[in-house]
């Protein structure tokens, strides 16, 4: 079963958001809300200060406490590339994937249900990219099997340096920022 | 430096977690109060105490059924898709806590009918026959009225644990995260159940013997205390900026005067007073404990959800 991932360029993004609109777009976010989004990381001491861009979402993990703390089974990993999903008529909206994701990924849909990034699983089982993927015109985002050595993501992580989000936390995020 | 900057700005999300309002703290401080009154009227059946009153057998399970069924509405009011609700009995969820919570809540229910049954006040005789039946099988065997005493305490006591484990197995807030909470919310509901019963009953031997217990209570409750926010300090940064949160920051003042002092201080001082008869016991003590309790789930509710695990500040 592969175990779909995606590695970011920071080198090459340049914050344009273009993923985020394609987004709100592809899934019809609503009004206020986003299931990507930007975030510009500042470190160091002036004058050797790094900024890394990113494009940020759900990091799909492999070790999900989203889904495990759900008391109905709404929150779950699809077979289709382990890829982490809300099915919207089991959730009661209790909130607590919510509370137990790291990275605040996900948020209450208006409507009452958790929501929060797909990996576009519509597109992906067409055999498409994600929208955010597709879209972005400095080519910075890749989409692919992780599980597979010839798959582009991992070779770029085999031969770029790379990051997760907060690896600490140990949910095993499957999106990868290359340095 | 370290600077994090951020377009996200979903409702509820940011700038911090805010997604539990008033409905959580009430639903789990209503659950620790009934946990509590369920271990003490589990106890006075295994003394027998259902022999001289009707207070600690058919009362109190009473009024923990009304309790436990308005915080179980105060959960349903926090859904957000309401409709949906009975999905959650549609399926048991090992790794989930909330999935053991309402499984557990099922079990309370009939343990409380159990223990309402065990001796009915003639006033409530001859009016359900099944009930009277039942009563009359159980008041009949000592032996059954303890086992109902021992399950009463058990069922108490996993609820009033899982009260606090429902939020420290939410591992991403890190004020949460820690293996004393479950004690903590279990002495603290225990505390606000003898409080409660000190104030309501008109038995001079169970007001006495209560407040004598509570004072035990709150004791050991300064001791996890200190354990809770020893073992964060002792942890990592994040875990640290957690537990700073209630010592020195936004919720400092709340923690310190209404939950450490007016919640468990003052009140040991005048229940020591009264339990040694140098004061009269007044509803005053275990009033200001019952409140504490409430608003210690507020504040470990609401100073959880603004933990978080990045260092840097968005
Ligand atoms: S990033 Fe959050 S919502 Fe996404 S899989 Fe991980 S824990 Fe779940
Ligand atoms: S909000 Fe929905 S998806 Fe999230 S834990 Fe509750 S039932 Fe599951």
């Amino acid at each position: 079963m592969a175990r779909l991932g995606m590695v970011i360029d920071t080198k090459k993004c340049v914050g344009c958001m273009d993923c985020v609109v394609a987004c709100k777009t592809e899934n019809n976010v609503p009004e206020g809300y986003n299931k990507d989004w930007i975030v510009q990381e500042t470190k160091g001491a002036f004058p050797t200060l790094t900024t890394e861009i990113r494009s940020e979402r759900c990091n799909h993990c492999d070790n999900p406490p989203c889904v495990s703390c759900c008391p109905t089974g709404a929150s779950h990993v699809h077979e289709l590339g382990k890829v982490v999903l809300v099915t919207k008529n089991e959730c009661i909206g209790c909130k607590a994937c919510v509370a137990s994701c790291p990275y605040d990924a996900r948020f209450i849909h208006p409507d009452g249900y958790a929501d929060k990034c797909t990996f576009c699983i519509h597109r992906v089982e067409k055999g498409l990219d994600p929208a955010c993927v597709s879209v972005c015109p400095t080519h910075c985002m890749y989409f692919g099997d992780l599980d597979d050595p010839n798959s582009q993501v991992s070779r770029l992580l085999a031969s770029r340096k790379n990051h997760s989000l907060m690896p600490e936390v140990g949910t095993q995020p499957r999106i990868f920022y290359l340095r | 430096m370290h600077e994090l900057t951020t377009t996200r700005s979903n409702p509820q999300i940011d700038p911090s977690l805010h997604i539990w309002g008033w409905e959580i703290p009430v639903y789990l401080f209503l659950g620790g109060l009934v946990a509590g009154i369920m271990i003490i009227s589990g106890y006075f059946l295994f003394k027998g105490r259902y022999k001289h009153s009707y207070f600690s057998c058919f009362w109190l399970p009473h009024i923990s059924l009304v309790l436990l069924s308005a915080g179980m509405f105060a959960l349903f009011l926090d859904l957000e898709h309401k409709l949906y609700v009975w999905r959650l009995f549609t399926t048991f969820k090992v790794a989930s806590p909330m999935s053991w919570g309402s499984w557990i809540l099922i079990l309370v229910y009939p343990t409380l009918l159990a223990s309402t049954l065990t001796r009915v006040p003639p006033a409530f005789q001859n009016r359900i026959k099944l009930f009277d039946k039942v009563s009359a099988f159980i008041n009949q065997r000592p032996q059954l009225v303890k086992n109902i005493g021992v399950l009463s305490m058990i069922v108490g006591a996993i609820l009033g644990m899982y009260t606090g484990v429902l939020l420290s197995a939410l591992g991403a807030r890190p004020l949460w995260n820690s293996s004393i909470l479950w004690v903590l919310f279990l002495t603290s509901g225990l505390s606000a159940a003898a409080a409660f019963v000190h104030l309501i009953t008109d038995d001079k031997y169970e007001r006495e013997l209560l407040a004598k217990a509570d004072n035990g209570f709150l004791i050991f409750e300064l001791f996890l205390f200190a354990q809770f926010i020893i073992g964060l300090l002792s942890s990592t940064q994040v875990h640290q900026n957690a537990a700073h949160l209630i010592l020195s920051g936004p919720y400092a003042a709340v923690f310190w005067v209404f939950v450490i002092g007016m919640g468990i201080i003052v009140p040991l001082i005048i229940q020591l007073l009264a339990v040694n008869h140098k004061v009269q016991h007044t509803p005053v003590a275990p009033i200001m404990v019952i409140v504490g309790g409430l608003i210690l789930r507020f504040v470990i509710v609401d100073a959880g959800q603004f933990s978080r695990w990045t260092i840097a500040g968005f």
